[in-house]
């Protein structure tokens, strides 16, 4: 009898978590009928926010991986003082507010900031142009992809590095044949994850960027202006970014099941199958 | 065929490794584990920097602290087999056979058997299939100095013995200049021309298999190859023997002068093993219980009281030599070595 209650209570609470989190993403495609939902795409709006967001989240992704992998690399390999110290640098993004950022931002490359007077110098105004929403992203989307990309070479073993050295690979040969295939779903992994959080990106962006239509308003900006406005317009944005970032989790999930890319590292999710 | 000639000193965390040595064919070095045998091969490869000293193959330098030179490992011209193979697990066996050389890939695989293997991956192969991929992608570089550590380590028993044999033919036939690392001294033994024993980074004695039997530098080396080590007190006879208490209590003879404390060798193949003493010329006996009857091959390993004897399997079963039993190890005083007692 005691049994079957503690089962019927870990049931229970199963179920309600689980309704607790589909509920909202249920109600974002039953507010409107589908055939609104669908027609409010093409809401200028919506469209321009899309590109916008796509735009920006592109640059900053390119912008990550291209400074962010030789980095992580060479964090991940060497062993220095202040090590610590800098791995600690890397992920603060991670637990800094987001308007704390923004500020952060906008007193270093702004007009009135650190760099600005050397900027305006240079003939360089970043205040409020879409570049300011691209570094905003890469700002606070960068340690979910450091971290995990940090993880995935220290992972590589170092006899593999060796064994590639010793058979006449010097250090370019051997990153792109030997640590990068065996980093790969890793990386992947981080990348997926730091652009799922750039394209929710919201405070820092605001802050720094501000939400201009069609220059800075990114989808989240976009559905705070149609809050007030039209707020049809908001759900229908909402909508949207469940579908993309459910997209991305799911794509990461699905190439982690692949065989050559399980044995390298490990996943930073749990595994869809039981295998 | 150049000659690899290799003189450092290179700290490590416990201590600081310092060695010197030849090698124009197989050079094996063994010792306790941590002894640095591994940081050797490391150091030769290029993936560790000595302090000081000098490597080179024939009159190619490897490395000269003095002339600040230190070639990276891609560009020595060595083979390094890792205790562990280190096979690359996201490529297929040709592949990784080919990493260091593509040129002659389908001749390496045929030459170490593993052609049926071109396209399996690593972690499908057998311990001794490794093994053999690991050469091939070693030796497919033409190397002019092969290294290999621990190299029957990571094998079961039953694949070892064979293994063994190849390594053997395989080491005749390319006849490089090779660097073998072991724990294991009967493998450094049937496996190299001449083997360094190196304990705590020091070489105690660097010379020929039998060489090291027959005349060990110290107790260390001695127990390595596979002696009884005893520890006593020595006091010369007027009689050209010198009589050694040992520390159980028992008087026994050596042809070898020595006085104060020394350690007593004496090898198994040279003791006989009865259940009653002779009164043959074996000066030497100990009485004890036999504790451990082990079968090898042919041979059977006796352990009676603190020393072990190796009788052939038929005087074995004559003397019905079981576990439990009480027996009497006899050995000659000139088969009994006294020796200084090694500092470790």
């Amino acid at each position: 009898m005691r049994r079957a209650l503690t089962a019927l209570g870990v049931f229970g609470a199963a179920a309600l978590a689980f309704a607790f989190l589909l509920l909202p993403i249920v109600a974002l495609f039953t507010h409107q009928s589908l055939g609104d939902l669908v027609h409010q795409l093409s809401n200028p709006v919506v469209t321009d926010a899309l590109l916008v967001s796509a735009k920006t989240s592109a640059e900053a992704q390119a912008a990550i991986l291209l400074i962010g992998t030789p980095t992580a690399y060479l964090i991940a390999r060497r062993r220095f003082p202040g090590r610590a110290f800098v791995i600690t640098l890397v992920e603060l993004p991670l637990v800094l507010p987001p308007a704390v950022a923004g500020v952060g931002l906008l007193v270093a490359f702004g007009r009135i900031g650190l760099l600005g007077s050397t900027f305006s110098a240079l003939g360089i105004d970043i205040a409020f142009k879409q570049v300011s929403v691209t570094l905003a992203v890469a700002f606070v989307a960068s340690p979910l992809y450091m971290r995990q990309a940090i993880a995935s070479f220290e992972a590589v073993d170092a006899n593999l590095i060796a064994a590639s050295r010793t058979l006449g690979a010097g250090p370019e040969r051997t990153f792109f044949r030997v640590v990068l295939p065996l980093a790969r779903s890793g990386l992947a992994a981080g990348a997926a994850l730091s652009l799922a959080r750039g394209l929710g990106e919201f405070g820092a962006t605001i802050m720094f960027a501000g939400s201009f239509q069609g220059i800075t308003q990114t989808l989240p900006l976009a559905i705070y202006a149609e809050f007030d406005r039209d707020f049809d317009v908001a759900v229908t944005i909402s909508a949207l970014l469940v579908i993309v970032t459910a997209a991305i989790l799911l794509s990461l999930k699905v190439s982690a099941l692949w065989p050559s890319s399980r044995r390298s590292s490990p996943s930073l999710f749990a595994r869809l199958s039981s295998s | 065929m150049a000659e690899l000639a290799a003189q450092f000193t290179l700290p490590l965390r416990a201590f600081e490794l310092e060695l010197a040595l030849r090698a124009e064919r197989t050079v094996a070095l063994v010792g306790p584990s941590g002894a640095g045998k591994s940081s050797v091969l490391r150091a030769i490869a290029g993936l560790a920097r000595p302090a000081s000293g000098r490597i080179a193959l024939g009159e190619d330098v490897w490395f000269d602290a003095g002339d600040a030179v230190f070639l990276t490992p891609d560009r020595r011209s060595v083979g390094l087999v890792f205790q562990e193979y280190a096979l690359f697990p996201h490529m297929s066996v040709r592949r990784n056979v080919a990493y260091g050389g593509a040129a002659r890939v389908d001749e390496y695989l045929e030459r170490f058997r593993i052609s049926h293997l071109a396209d399996a991956d690593p972690d499908e192969l057998s311990g001794g299939e490794r093994q053999r991929v690991a050469l091939a992608r070693a030796l497919a570089r033409d190397p002019g100095v092969l290294l290999l550590d621990e190299p029957l380590s990571s094998l079961d028993a039953s694949t070892k013995t064979a293994v063994r044999v190849e390594l053997q033919e395989l080491l005749h036939e390319f006849a490089l200049p090779t660097i073998l690392v072991t724990h294991d001294y009967d493998d450094a033994a049937a496996l190299a021309d001449e083997v360094g024993v190196l304990v705590d980074g020091k070489l105690r004695q660097l010379a020929a298999p039998q060489e090291l039997v027959s005349n060990p530098a110290d107790t260390f080396v001695a127990s390595f190859t596979g002696a009884n080590l005893l520890h006593g007190v020595a006091e010369p006879q007027s009689d050209e023997l010198t009589l050694v208490r040992l520390e159980s209590g028992e008087l026994i003879y050596s042809a070898d002068y020595a006085s104060g404390e020394v350690g007593v060798v004496v090898y198994p193949w040279e003791i006989t093993v009865g259940r009653v003493r002779h009164a043959d010329s074996a000066l030497n006996v100990i009485h004890g219980d036999i504790r451990s009857v082990i079968h090898v091959g042919s041979r059977v390993r006796v352990r009676v009281g603190p020393i072990t004897a190796e009788v052939t399997a038929a005087s074995a079963e004559k003397l019905e030599l079981a576990r439990g039993g009480q027996a009497v190890a006899a050995f000659k005083a000139t088969g009994t070595r006294l020796l200084p007692l090694a500092r470790s």
